[in-house]
């Protein structure tokens, strides 16, 4: 009898699980992966498109936090082509086994818990990715550097600026690129050379590694993988990618990506017809412009309605901007309605939000944060998904607001810079 | 939905010009981000029709490279699929079709293999949204043999192109013109029909049998009085886009805000295929004004009153009034462009100028060599 093995050379795990609490209220509601970017993204999409681009077409999909919207966004893969027969998407939540249940509690943890999907795909090599990064990066030529160099592991890196190295995980390679010295945040960082939280690895040393590792709390790749592997000589090389890549963790960050998309030509080109970038697009018809409309220096999504004027934004899919609006340096999400008479500074607008009219946002006096100066900083207003702010209301800078606000959680109209205003619960 | 569809869309129309020497006339680009036959398509999924024919014949390529996935429409099942079907040599035919009958014939087997009791006979070239499920009730209702989808123009409008109807009070087709030059009714005939399958087999076999070819001429004409012929009334927006006028009159349908809230904003909504293009960006200069522009375009000039279809590049002061762009056009800096539609993948040189005259509307064809960035 011959037996039939499916066999991929290299199938990939996405690490999808995380909050990214540092996006505060954008990601009360979905993980930090589901959160769009772009005008019509979101961040997923980005190492998903990579992933088929690269002709990686097995990707298992680790969800834990608030998993709802990317599982909608996923489906069965279909704007990824990752519907496949055999292969694909598939999307690998915590599940309860007959002993020990627990969730994701690390990053090497959560692949840990699934080793016997991988196992089913009979793979040579297993590549490790974050869902939080946007960049474009072939996997395929990582591959074949990790091939030519007989590594065991290969880790991505990047170059960053020497005063920022502590910040991340930094390798010291020989000029072979041979890792010789691996650091988590280093105080004094000897290279900067950081990585970039994409791993290949041979599968049999990465089954071998988190076996071994397997009673470890919080198992995670940066702080016990590597380090395990490097104290047993496995032979590591650190791949140095040039391209664009950014960490999108702070809302700072965030909206500094955004804003990097509407240069003339962008170091992070969306338009380049050789690297697609895929995403579900649910929202089709063209963009509207009336006859008083101003746009300028912005991207805009499909199905957006502009009445107003747009400048220096990112604006999402089927979002309705009213008469004699305003809209300067703003992230505006999908489907989010603003009435008109408003003006909007250095707003992040997550989706379905309703603003009334006459509505402004980031004026007055700069003040810290009273909750969370670390999240909210830099002048930016964040509104959460599906907000409601009543007529009328004036915001100042660095604050937050999230839920169904109406007139009286305002005093005199107004929500002084700095203030939260938080009206969502749990089940809200 | 007990019904299989037939969508006829081989015809080619000298009414379109240039503009039908790429493609067939169901694959024109309409509002923006849709081809012509999406939105007949579209009706035939939202209401619940699994098996779909498209009978493609004349400069089919663009046509089905559009429908190369069914899955946009969600025809992608295993009970149901959407096939196009383009002219075969047989060892009994090695004819093209001959006709809209012909073309049904020379597909039989498709619908003696179907079970489906009825069968929704429609042309793609018509802009409209409509629940088929109504018009077979209707039919059922009126134990009617073949039910045709009419709607009443304007007074003193031009249908020499139209089938017009004449109708009793209990909505029987008592007469039917085919292209009359002077009209006797103002009631005209969608292309879109229902009867049963087995009758549409059993006419379209005595057609062939009397080398008949036309469905319109030799069946619904030759046969209004021996069966009962009904006319359903719709009166929702309908346009055909067959003529260069009524093309560029749809598209620019799409400016008014209660069209496209009618299409893009009521339920149930129109899928075409997904073409995977970035936001469209707007640089310093941009200025657009009463327009609709499409994903992937990068607008660095003025547009007003126009629609700029996918992944259209707009140079620095160009001046685009009154026009249609279809996909990826290129338009170099300076341009100025009034009255025209422009076909897609032109490539306009900077620093000219292209103008309808006299109200009429100008074709513009550029093969330039396209440099970019």
């Amino acid at each position: 009898m011959v037996i039939v093995m499916v066999k991929k050379e290299m199938i990939a795990m996405l690490l999808a699980g995380g909050q990214g609490s540092r996006l505060g209220v954008l990601t009360a509601k979905v993980a930090k992966p589901a959160v769009a970017f772009g005008g019509k993204y979101r961040i997923i999409d980005f190492p998903l498109s990579n992933c088929i681009n690269s002709g990686v077409d097995t990707v298992g999909v680790l969800t834990q936090y608030q998993p709802l919207r990317l599982n909608s966004h996923i489906g069965i893969g279909i704007p990824w082509d990752l519907d496949r027969n055999i292969g694909g998407v598939t999307v690998l939540p915590p599940y309860e086994k007959i002993s020990s249940s627990e969730w994701y509690t690390g990053t090497a943890n959560a692949i840990y818990q699934n080793l016997e999907y991988m196992e089913s795909y009979h793979p040579e090599y297993v590549l490790i990715l974050s869902g939080d990064h946007i960049y474009k990066m072939d996997y395929e030529i990582m591959l074949d550097f990790h091939k030519a160099n007989n590594a065991e592991v290969t880790i991505a890196v990047m170059p960053v600026p020497m005063e920022e190295a502590s910040r991340f995980g930094i390798m010291t390679a020989d000029e072979r690129h041979r890792i010789s010295k691996f650091e988590e945040k280093p105080e004094h960082p000897q290279s900067n050379l950081a990585s970039m939280g994409i791993y290949i690895f041979n599968w049999k040393t990465l089954h071998k590694a988190l076996l071994a590792m397997a009673e470890q709390p919080a198992l995670d790749f940066g702080k016990h993988v590597i380090p395990y592997c490097h104290q047993r000589g496995v032979p590591m090389f650190a791949y140095e990618f040039t391209g664009y890549w950014k960490d999108v963790g702070t809302l700072q960050s965030y909206w500094e990506a955004n804003m990097e998309l509407i240069d003339i030509v962008p170091e992070f080109n969306l338009y380049e017809e050789y690297w697609k970038v895929y995403t579900k697009s649910e929202i089709q018809p063209p963009q509207y412009f009336a006859s008083d409309s101003v746009v300028e220096r912005s991207i805009i999504g499909e199905g957006t309605d502009v009445y107003g004027k747009v400048y220096n934004s990112v604006i999402g899919c089927g979002v309705t901007i009213g008469r004699d609006t305003v809209i300067r340096d703003s992230i505006i999400m999908n489907q989010t309605q603003i009435g008109s008479n408003c003006e909007l500074y250095k707003a992040i607008v997550a989706e379905e939000v309703r603003i009334g009219d006459h509505v402004a946002l980031g004026v007055g006096e700069e003040a810290e944060n009273d909750v969370a100066p670390h999240i909210y900083n830099h002048g930016i207003v964040t509104v959460g998904e599906k907000s409601v702010i009543p007529n009328g209301i004036r915001v100042g800078k660095n604050s937050v607001i999230f839920g169904v606000t109406t007139s009286v959680d305002y005093i005199c109209s107004c929500l002084p810079s700095g203030r939260t205003l938080i009206k969502a619960g749990e089940h809200q | 939905m007990r019904a299989i569809g037939i969508v006829l869309a081989g015809g080619n129309n000298r009414r379109m010009k240039e503009l039908s020497q790429k493609r067939a006339v169901c694959a024109m680009p309409i509002a923006g981000s849709y081809r012509s036959i999406d939105f007949t398509l579209s009706n035939m999924s939202n209401s619940h029709i699994q098996r779909v024919a498209v009978l493609t014949q004349y400069n089919g390529s663009s046509l089905h490279e559009h429908l190369s996935s069914s899955k946009w429409w969600d025809f992608g099942r295993k009970q149901g699929g959407l096939y196009t079907f383009t002219p075969v040599v047989t060892a009994e035919n090695s004819n093209w079709y001959r006709g809209t009958a012909d073309a049904i014939y020379q597909n039989l087997a498709f619908l003696k293999s179907s079970h489906e009791p009825y069968v929704v006979l429609t042309s793609g070239d018509g802009v409209y949204k409509l629940d088929f499920n109504k018009v077979l009730e209707f039919h059922i209702e009126r134990k009617a043999d073949i039910t045709v989808v009419c709607r009443d123009m304007e007074p003193g409008a031009n249908l020499e192109r139209f089938g017009t109807v004449r109708m009793n009070e209990e909505s029987r087709i008592e007469e039917f013109e085919e292209k009359p030059l002077r009209a006797k009714s103002n009631v005209i005939s969608c292309g879109i029909y229902i009867l049963r399958r087995r009758q549409l087999i059993e006419m379209v076999e005595k057609c062939a049998e009397e080398d008949r070819y036309d469905f319109v001429r030799d069946i619904l004409i030759r046969y209004k009085d021996v069966k009962r012929i009904f006319g359903y009334k719709m009166r929702d927006y309908w346009r055909n886009i067959a003529s260069v006028e009524d093309y560029y009159g749809t598209n620019m349908d799409f400016l008014k805000g209660e069209v496209r809230n009618y299409f893009f904003k009521q339920y149930p909504d129109i899928y075409s295929r997904v073409d995977d293009l970035a936001p469209a960006k707007y640089n310093v200069g941009a200025s657009v004004r009463n327009s609709l522009i499409s994903s992937g375009c990068i607008v660095n000039g003025v547009v007003e009153n126009s629609v700029i279809f996918k992944k259209s590049y707009i140079g620095n002061n160009c001046v685009i009034k009154n026009s249609i762009i279809l996909n990826d056009v290129y338009i170099g800096d300076n341009t100025c462009i009034e009255n025209c539609i422009v076909e897609s993948r032109s490539t306009l040189r900077e620093n000219s100028c292209f103008a309808g005259e006299n109200g009429h509307i100008r074709i513009v064809v550029e093969r330039n060599e396209r440099y970019t960035m």
